[in-house]
């Protein structure tokens, strides 16, 4: 069993989650500390979070450290979100945060932390499991921004961000200046306008029967006191009659009936009305809201990573069934994404002692594959550039930023010369390490992508043996292979100035 | 906010501090009863007596305070402040007046007949007597005391709150027109009551004032001395304001408070027959109506009884010292936590030992695997082994958080003395919440067990005091229940600052008090009695005067709940009302032991629910407090306490039954036999833990064989 504890320096509020991880009982909370600090405003507003708040919040994680002590905490993790990561001086906040408390930070970014809020959700598998059996849409309300995700079968479909957090639709409102009756009216005009297009990009032949909300204020209430059979679910028309009720309510009253501070009250019923439009838009009939907060989510990668228990649910099996999405609406070819995977994993396999590199990569490896040619939906010349910024631009969620930067420059360089980390120089924002890696995965699509040069799939069956410096490829195929020998050459070359190990291509003809 | 329906009408409420005075009356009645051993008698009286002096120095200074601001807005009787204060000054005059019809009819006869004479004249003295007293006035007294005079050039002196002086009129020798005031403190430092040495069987004592009146000419030497006369006063020295009545209050009184008459004399008590002349220079110095002067028809201050009944032997005359039972579950248990694993534990005080709490704490600050220990403490006692046990947790390495609530009232200075003294080996102190009062009575233990962490917590509707749990009335609960030690835990998160957990388990906790929470109950029992099904509550407590509640109570009433209350003290519900409150019966249980157990039922069509509370029904609108509900799930735990709830709604001797007129009565009898509750539980504690051991003697006990 180990003592875990889960850090969240999130924009409003800083929370901290003990937890007992055991494979025999799985995730078991112990404690809950949470502490209310803005750092948001600041950061939003100036870009900076100002001394007395670097102080305060260096205080209460001091104050963490004295509980983590008491409960024998064995090991922590703590996670910055965006008030953390837009702060211009993010570096030198955290190593000053390092020095004066000793706890090491680490900065999320968006989709970082969204996919740890899905994981969070994930974490409760009885409801999970059961919300997923239909096909169902998260929807992940932030103070920015809000997350809507769609899983059919299970498994993740798409994901988009909108700026419509609470946070700033209530900032808008309040420049509004609105009567407390046209509240409702004016939210969902906010709202409607951004979800309409979310309708029709994605929700095409979709048939969302479920809405899962992860929030900070409808999620509380659903949990405590509006709900029908079990805590935190309750159907369309129950939500609807709620609604309903809200709207010939004071602010206030609303908060004395559901039990919550009055100044929460506004952004109850945001988060209400962003949660009723998506259900009239998907057509959804069941809202279960799990109360979860990313310390859960936190403690949950933990354990997976850790082999701690047996995680159920494939998060990289979502994260490749996004990119395919992506794949599939710039029209890449399916096929052809299959073919180059199987090649190019079965090269990354046998090289292993070689390149030395893990199962992530391996995985990035298997993005980059099935994202190699999204860039030719906008041109076919400019493939590798345009690719680049597809990837770029698109939330790929589950994956780092830096990440998400190995996958896109690794597609980028399959097609355009290399360009070399020296040449790079000051312009890149790449560490070496994720240079190298780029380096190697691109050394490995740019030999298989010359295999199946001709898109025709000829190398359905391929295997390698790496020997003495050579790395032999047998290919299995009566078809003509001219072509695809004929570029090989230079890819070889790239490859083996890499690896130093130089691939050849023997073909058996089956008969 | 709650709809103010028609149960809201003032016609359906009592005022509080009537209902205070009625309360205080109760007590009264026991020193009447001569069912009681004599010398508890005296003590009832002079519980009265502080009672009294308490009352006058909270309440009635408040009310004074809201006079003088010029606040008029009417309680929930609809009486506006001097309303109150003029029927409050009729019904407190009546009581002083009874208390000493009590003293001077029965107390003093009866210490008579029991030996024991009180000289309440000097001059009954005989010469003997009067010959110790003066020597015993000038060996001990006369060296401490400070006779001050008043003239042209020497102002009228400061009178202490509530501390006894002489005030005498003088002149000079040479001057009998010119009297002049004079005044001299009775010495607080001196034993009040003068034991006279006495050959034979009779006791004689006489109060210090006597002695001093009697000697009163070595004080003012080149005066003669034309009138003496012992008075008291009480003023209104209390800064803080306390007031539940209304949130503008606070701000209207701010507004005020420069125009107020800082200790301002609201009291003053003076010996029946004093001398006119002397009476009037009291009047104008003090600056007080007559109608807050209270002629007394014997010694003043009677709480000096408890000194009386404090002297040694008469011991056939006191209620035999009730000595705690052990807790059946606790007793010959080195392992608490075992225990506690292998199931609930209930307790009800004082019938039952307070020990095992403080073992509880005891073993956690010695258990090698008890990680925290977390404790509010409210009033401990003076050499309190919690405190002691805390400090010892902390020297020996666990987390002690203690939560000192600073603001207990008259407390202030005791309870800051100990904190130090927790801070300095290492515990972490809170010294309470800014504008909150926390009142809860909580502690937790963490424990790192084999299969992870495991939470003790002990909840209670007493405070943590060793002493007052031999006293009053409470019950405990010790559990391990894993959503009560998340919330215990989340009440300590809260308590040190971190915000409010997003849900609780089983705890209701509330700054703002759980009023919600019963009347949400209350409501439920309605729908059910209007659904023609089982509703009853039964509450008990020791105030009841919150109008939501009282009104939700009346709704329910009318709905057909059929609703027994047991409240010792303040009650400003009304019983009897026709169509309103027919169906609610108020009892009061004044008896050796202070009734001060918070019990809940709820009969909930047959799924009764029982929690215990740390609060009463009363509102806290200035003076927020942190309060705990906690429900009693276990089934036979529950049936512990709805036993309490029963035997003492079966009590004829010691309760008092509120009649439709707003009165108390003693149950009449008519023959039945007699039940008096706390007797019951105190017979009770000691069989079960006789059964306990008979059963454990059956299979222990062998006989000794004489073998050859």
């Amino acid at each position: 069993m180990k003592t875990f504890a889960a850090i969240d320096i999130g924009s409003y509020e800083l929370e901290m989650k003990i937890y007992e991880l055991s494979s025999k009982k799985g995730m078991k909370q112990i404690d809950d500390i949470r502490h209310r600090l803005d750092l948001g405003s600041d950061t939003y507003a100036k870009s900076m979070i100002p001394y007395e708040k670097v102080t305060e919040l260096c205080n209460i994680l001091n104050e963490f450290r004295e509980i983590m002590k008491t409960y024998q905490v064995t090991a922590y993790k703590a996670y910055g979100t965006s008030a953390i990561r837009e702060s211009k001086n993010t570096r030198i906040l955290l190593d000053q945060i390092h020095q004066r408390t000793g706890i090491k930070i680490d900065v999320l970014s968006n989709s970082e932390q969204r996919f740890m809020d899905y994981k969070s959700v994930a974490s409760k598998t009885e409801h999970f499991n059961r919300m997923m059996k239909e096909d169902t849409a998260i929807l992940d309300i932030g103070g920015g921004s809000i997350q809507l995700s769609l899983f059919e079968k299970g498994i993740l479909e798409t994901t988009q961000n909108m700026k419509l957090g609470v946070l700033r639709l209530q900032e808008r409102l309040n420049h509004l200046n609105a009567s407390s009756a046209k509240i409702e009216q004016l939210i969902d005009e906010m709202i409607t306008s951004q979800l309409a297009v979310f309708k029709k990009m994605y929700l095409k032949g979709k048939d969302i029967k479920h809405i899962i909300v992860i929030d900070d204020y409808l999620s509380v209430v659903m949990q405590k006191n509006l709900y029908e059979n079990e805590p935190g679910y309750i159907s369309k028309e129950g939500f609807f009659a709620y609604i309903d009720e809200m709207k010939h309510m004071t602010l206030s009253e609303i908060a004395e009936k559901y039990g919550i501070p009055g100044e929460n009250a506004l952004l109850l019923l945001i988060s209400s009305i962003l949660v009723r439009s998506l259900m009239s838009l998907t057509g959804a009939q069941l809202i279960w809201a799990s109360g979860v907060s990313l310390c859960d989510g936190i403690a949950y990668e933990y354990a997976e990573q850790n082999k701690i228990f047996k995680v159920q649910h494939d998060f990289d099996a979502d994260i490749l069934s996004s990119a395919e999405n992506i794949s599939k609406r710039y029209m890449g070819s399916r096929k052809r994404s299959e073919t180059l995977a199987t090649i190019a994993l079965t090269i990354f396999d046998s090289m292993k002692k070689v390149h030395g590199l893990t199962e992530r990569e391996r995985f990035l490896l298997q993005l980059a594959t099935i994202l190699h040619d999204c860039g030719k939906y906008i041109s076919m010349v400019n493939l590798g550039e345009c690719s680049y910024n597809i990837i770029m631009s698109t939330e790929i969620i589950g994956l780092s930023h830096r990440e998400r930067e190995i996958v896109a420059n690794v597609v980028k360089y399959n097609h355009n010369a290399f360009e070399y980390y020296e040449a790079l120089g000051m312009n890149s924002t790449l560490d070496a390490e994720a240079y190298l890696t780029i380096a190697k995965l691109t050394a490995i699509l740019r030999v298989a992508n010359a295999l199946d040069r001709s898109h025709k799939q000829k190398f359905q069956n391929v295997k390698t043996t790496l020997k003495e410096g050579n790395l032999v490829i047998h290919v299995d195929t009566g078809d003509d292979i001219t072509l695809e020998k004929g570029l090989f050459q230079s890819r070889a070359d790239f490859f083996e100035e890499v690896f130093s190990v130089r691939p050849t291509i023997r073909q058996k003809k089956s008969l | 906010m709650a709809e103010r329906t028609e149960y809201y009408n003032p016609e359906y409420f009592t005022n509080r501090e009537l209902s205070w005075v009625l309360f205080n009356h109760r007590i009264l009645g026991e020193s009447k009863d001569v069912k009681n051993p004599f010398f508890e008698r005296l003590k009832f009286l002079s519980i009265t007596a502080s009672n009294l002096d308490e009352f006058f120095m909270v309440r009635v200074a408040s009310l004074k305070d809201m006079v003088h601001a010029g606040y008029t807005k009417p309680d929930i009787a609809g009486m506006k402040p001097k309303k109150q204060l003029q029927e409050l000054n009729v019904a407190t005059h009546e009581l002083v007046k009874e208390q000493y019809k009590v003293y001077n009819k029965q107390m003093l006869p009866g210490l008579l007949q029991h030996g024991l004479r009180i000289i309440e004249r000097y001059e009954q003295l005989n010469e003997e007597q009067a010959e110790y007293v003066d020597k015993y006035f000038m060996e001990n007294v006369y060296p401490v005391l400070t006779p001050m005079a008043v003239d042209s050039s020497r102002p009228f002196p400061l009178i202490r709150n509530k501390s006894l002086n002489i005030g005498a009129l003088v002149y000079k020798n040479d001057n009998v027109q010119e009297v002049t005031f004079a005044t001299v403190q009775v010495p607080s430092v001196l034993p009040r009551l003068v034991q006279i040495p006495q050959d034979g069987e009779e006791k004689v004592i006489i109060f210090l004032e006597q002695i001093i009146e009697k000697n009163i000419d070595k004080l003012f030497l080149n005066y003669q001395i034309e009138a003496v006369c012992p008075f008291r006063i009480m003023r209104n020295a209390d800064l803080s304001i306390e007031e539940d009545e209304a949130e503008d209050l606070l701000k209207e009184i701010e507004k005020q408070l420069k125009k107020r008459q800082w200790g301002q004399v609201i009291r003053l008590e003076v010996e029946a027959g004093v001398e006119k002349q002397l009476l009037d220079i009291l009047k104008e110095e003090l600056v007080i109506e007559d109608d807050d002067v209270y002629e007394i028809d014997g010694a003043l201050d009677l709480t000096v009884l408890m000194k009386l009944y404090g002297i040694d032997g008469y011991k056939h005359l006191k209620n035999p010292g009730y000595t705690p039972k052990p807790v059946p579950e606790f007793k010959d248990k080195t392992d608490l936590f075992e225990q506690i694993r292998q199931g609930d534990v209930f307790m009800h005080h004082p019938y039952q030992s307070f020990q095992p709490v403080v073992d509880f704490i005891k073993q956690a600050s010695k258990d090698p695997e008890v990680l925290a220990i977390k404790q509010t403490l409210y009033r401990v006692s003076g050499n309190s082994p919690i405190i002691a046990a805390l400090a010892q947790a902390a020297e020996n390495g666990k987390q002690v958080t203690v939560l000192v609530e600073l603001k207990a009232r008259f407390d202030e200075e005791n309870n800051i003395i100990w904190a130090k003294k927790l801070e300095q080996a290492g515990c972490h102190v809170i010294y309470g919440l800014v504008g909150l009062k926390t009142h809860c009575k909580i502690t937790l233990v963490v424990r790192k067990e084999e299969d992870g962490i495991r939470r003790y917590v002990h909840l209670g509707t007493g405070n943590y005091n060793d002493s007052t749990a031999k006293l009053y009335t409470d019950v405990g609960l010790m559990t391990c229940n894993e959503q009560i030690g998340e919330d215990a835990t989340a009440v300590f998160n809260m308590l040190s600052g971190y915000s409010e957990p997003r849900s609780w388990n089983k705890l209701s906790v509330a700054p703002l008090w759980l009023k919600d929470k019963f009347l949400s109950l209350i409501a439920r029992e309605k729908k059910h009695a209007l659904n023609g099904r089982n509703a009853h509550i039964i509450a008990k407590m020791n105030s009841l005067c919150d109008p939501d509640v009282i009104a939700a109570l009346y709704e329910a009433s009318a709905a057909g709940v059929k609703i027994d209350l047991i409240v010792r003290g303040i009650c400003c519900l009304k019983v009897g009302i026709p169509g309103i409150s027919e169906n609610i019966t108020v009892r009061s249980i004044v008896g050796n032991f202070l009734e001060h157990a918070r019990i809940f039922y709820f009969e909930n069509d047959g799924k009764a629910e029982v929690y215990c509370a740390s609060a009463d029904w009363m509102p806290r609108n200035l003076e927020r407090r942190v309060e705990i509900l906690f429900p009693l799930e276990k089934e036979e735990i529950k049936q512990k306490a709805i036993h309490i709830l029963q035997v003492q709604l079966s009590d004829n001797a010691k309760a008092h039954l509120l009649k439709k007129d707003g009165k108390y009565d003693k149950i009449n009898r008519r023959g039945a036999e007699l039940v008096v509750a706390q007797d019951i539980f105190c017979s009770e504690a000691s069989d079960v833990v006789k059964s306990k051991e008979e059963k454990e003697h059956e299979r222990v006990f062998l006989p000794k064989v004489h073998v050859e």
